[in-house]
């Protein structure tokens, strides 16, 4: 067979239809939106490369740390003078009074190694963090025994050291900079060189509190950790209960009339309301009208619930309304009770959407800093672990975002890479919520 | 049913939080951001060495630090307020009204104010005329006051590089604002002749033409950094003909991403503002409320150890970070070991 005409569509062997001009047309189209739409993934798949990347190639360098091994002898005329050993004693020489040991511990150091270095002890010193003094001190407060031996350390080194094993801080970038010099650098190499200064793992990066301005190198992100940990209790003692007990009141008990009608829009609207609203909201009734402590977990979680409670609201009542009629229908056919029905057969087989609510409910409260800002709890803070679970709740703590927020506004750039690397963990925590919540989602839920 | 289970976790909520209410502990602390990093050496220090807990230090800027300070007195309410300007009479007003009467002013050190530019960038000597020809919104002009006119650096002053004017000043908010607008744009004001031209305007009056020195133009050529100084280099890093205000410390600290000018010939150092040399520098203070002093445990110890020699002193660690230490600290001593208060006698 020939073309019957010019403008008709080319035959497929293999259909008989044959394509008009209109029909080709929708078909491009149709193929031209398929190509916006894989451009659209693809774009937002390298955003999140790039984003993944720049945070982990930021980032991973807060886990390792510079250490300097060195031994310490704690000389007794200095730390007790009288030798009697009395705890109270001991305690009035403070961090200041530590330093000489530190002093002399790396004089001797550097005698035993036999290096060769023009730095005066005090210039050696400054190699190492400004946190080894009270490293010293609490050690030899729990230690008392040990005054007059000579003990193995291992200090943290001064921020620029770490930055110089890094290879963020360079001896063009100090060109100007009064803290280290190029001499303290060739020392740091020399150590180097000898084994005192190794970089290792930084575990007290994950476990350890909040150090101040001049210590980044001390700075970890643990103590924040526990306090976000009690705020998500709170949030979870008080959202889920609450925000549970209201959905299954609104969705099967309460009367269809225009108050429930109020009250639903109402849970809709909260749940888009923006979260410095309920900040506010927090410091006027729970801190100036309830008189709860400022920057107390107790209080950050309180002001979580109330933004995390319109999350669950709205999702129970989804998955309530997913079981079908005739469950309820069922068990009320075979004489439950309302309440029997509810609790017995309802809620069981909502309760894997209920959960996954709640868990990403959690997560959104979990990374979340601007109500937290006017109830006190960003600054210097997370700095004293607390010890019980009541001082755990009403203590003051900051949050994990709250403690990351934090290191990046500081000056020293070692902070900034302490922020990444705070990054790091919350996202860790924040996937794997959202994977159990993925999970308990995909085995337990039930389709009808 | 669930309507009861309801109230009664409503309840629950209410017993938590009468007995929360219990007595404070530890100090604390808000205010200014450029206080910030000395306060939170003194409160790490003064936690490893006493047996209070460490004090909570909060920023937010000088203004809104003092606000919360004059809330009121009670444990609910902050024992500290750290400010990089002297407390204002309005304010202390303020704080009489809300029954803050006995106030201690400690002044801790000085900082200086520098003005920098990209590492990569053009260097800068200035004057502070040449920041008030280039910011202000009325200038000089042939004896005639007429809208800023100027372009570029190279218009205020001719030594200058011909880059368009981008500078990024600290917000109203902030302390640091203040000292800027007085010791820079209002000299400069007053130098260059359009004071008393703006005085004239203004029907002699000294104040308004004050006001107007310090107005500055809308156009985007100056723009108010309301964050910390972190944003402030942040904008430089991505406009590399941006110029910024900074805090003397945070400049020592980024020493490899900035290139600081001169003002008025004068390196900015610690040295060159302990001698009063380099011109714009300011006090840093910070206020305790008398009545929460026996109170809040720690907290008279807190100030005292603050402005201790070992700690504020020229050879302290808040001197190594940045800061100018005073050199009248015995008196600032004095004082605080008095608790004298705000108006001495009444």
């Amino acid at each position: 067979m020939t073309d019957i005409s010019q403008s008709g569509a080319p035959k497929h062997a293999s259909s008989l239809l044959s394509k008009d001009a209109r029909t080709a047309k929708r078909n491009r189209a149709e193929s031209r939106f398929k190509l916006y739409g894989i451009l659209a993934i693809a774009v937002g798949l390298l955003m999140l490369i790039t984003l993944v990347y720049n945070i982990v190639s930021r980032g991973t360098g807060a886990f390792t740390q510079t250490f300097v091994t060195l031994d310490v002898t704690l000389a007794e005329d200095k730390l007790d003078k009288n030798g009697n050993r009395n705890l109270d004693e001991i305690k009035k020489v403070s961090t200041f009074g530590y330093a000489p040991l530190i002093k002399d511990a790396i004089s001797s150091e550097v005698e035993k190694l036999g290096i060769q270095t023009d730095l005066s002890a005090k210039d050696q010193a400054a190699i190492l963090s400004k946190s080894a003094a009270a490293q010293l001190r609490d050690y030899v407060i729990a230690n008392p025994d040990k005054i007059g031996e000579t003990v193995q350390f291992r200090f943290l080194a001064n921020s620029r050291v770490d930055g110089y094993m890094k290879g963020r801080v360079s001896r063009e970038s100090i060109a100007n900079d009064k803290s280290i010099s190029p001499a303290q650098l060739d020392f740091v190499d020399q150590l180097v060189a000898d084994g005192v200064i190794v970089k290792s793992f930084n575990l007290d990066f994950i476990f350890g509190a909040d150090a101040s301005d001049q210590r980044p190198e001390a700075a970890g992100i643990g103590v924040s950790m526990i306090g976000s940990l009690f705020m998500m209790l709170v949030v979870l003692a008080l959202a889920l209960p609450i925000g549970v007990a209201a959905s299954i009141y609104l969705e099967e008990f309460a009367p269809k009339n225009w108050i429930t009608d109020i009250i639903e829009v109402n849970i809709s609207n909260l749940a888009a309301v923006p979260s410095i609203v309920f900040g506010i909201l927090g410091l006027a009734v729970f801190i100036n009208y309830m008189h709860l402590p400022m920057s107390a977990p107790l209080v950050g979680g309180l002001v979580l619930t109330l933004m995390t409670l319109p999350t669950i609201i709205i999702s129970t009542r989804a998955s309530l309304k997913a079981v079908p009629p005739s469950i309820r229908d069922a068990a009320l056919g075979v004489g439950a009770s309302k309440m029997q029905s509810v609790f017995h057969h309802v809620l069981p087989l909502a309760a894997p959407g209920i959960l996954t609510g709640t868990i990403i409910g959690l997560a959104q409260a979990l990374g979340e800093t601007a109500p937290l800002l006017l109830i006190g709890m960003v600054g210097f803070i997370a700095s004293n672990a607390p010890d019980s679970v009541a001082s755990g709740l009403l203590s003051p703590n900051s949050a994990m975002p709250a403690q990351i927020y934090e290191w990046a506004k500081r000056a020293d750039p070692a902070f900034y890479e302490r922020a990444w690397g705070g990054i790091i963990i919350l996202l860790i925590f924040l996937v794997t919520m959202n994977t159990v919540a993925v999970i308990l989602r995909r085995r337990f839920e039930r389709r009808w | 049913m669930s309507f009861v289970k309801l109230s009664a976790s409503a309840l629950a909520i209410a017993a938590v939080s009468a007995t929360a209410a219990a007595a404070r502990d530890q100090v604390q602390v808000a205010g200014s951001s450029t206080v910030l990093p000395y306060a939170s050496i003194v409160a790490e220090a003064f936690g490893e060495n006493f047996d209070f807990p460490t004090p909570v230090v909060e920023s937010g800027g000088s203004s809104a630090g003092l606000k919360r300070f004059c809330e009121g007195v009670g444990e609910n309410t902050i024992d500290v307020a750290n400010a990089s300007r002297k407390i204002k009479d309005s304010e202390i007003a303020k704080c009489a009204e809300a029954g803050v009467t006995d106030i201690i002013e400690v002044r801790i050190g000085y900082d200086g104010i520098v003005f920098a530019s990209d590492i990569a960038g053009n260097s800068y000597e200035f004057t502070p005329d040449d920041w008030f020809l280039a910011l202000s919104d009325k200038v000089l002009v042939d004896g005639e006051l007429v809208d800023n006119p100027n372009v570029t650096w190279a218009d205020v002053n001719p030594n200058f590089p011909a880059v368009d004017i981008q500078a990024f000043i600290p917000g109203t908010k902030h302390g640091t604002r203040e000292v800027f607008e007085d010791k820079v744009i209002l000299a400069g004001c007053e130098h260059t002749g359009a004071f008393d031209a703006l005085k004239a305007a203004n029907g002699d009056d000294k104040k308004a033409a004050e006001k107007a020195c310090i107005g500055l133009r809308t156009d985007g050529k100056s723009v108010d950094i309301d964050g910390d100084y972190t944003e402030t280099l942040a904008r430089i890093e991505s406009n590399k003909d941006g110029i910024g205000v900074f805090g003397l410390a945070f400049y020592e600290n980024n020493t490899d991403k900035l290139q600081v000018a001169t003002m008025s010939g004068i390196v900015p150092s610690t040295e060159s503002i302990a001698t009063g040399e380099y011109p714009v520098s300011r006090p840093l203070f910070f206020y305790v409320k008398k009545a929460h002093i026996g109170v809040i445990p720690g907290l008279k110890e807190y100030a005292e150890f603050f402005v201790a020699d070992e700690i504020a002193g020229p050879d302290g660690p808040l001197a190594e970070y940045g800061l100018v230490s005073d050199p009248e600290l015995s008196d600032t001593q004095g004082a605080v070991a008095d608790e004298a208060v705000l108006g001495g006698n009444s």
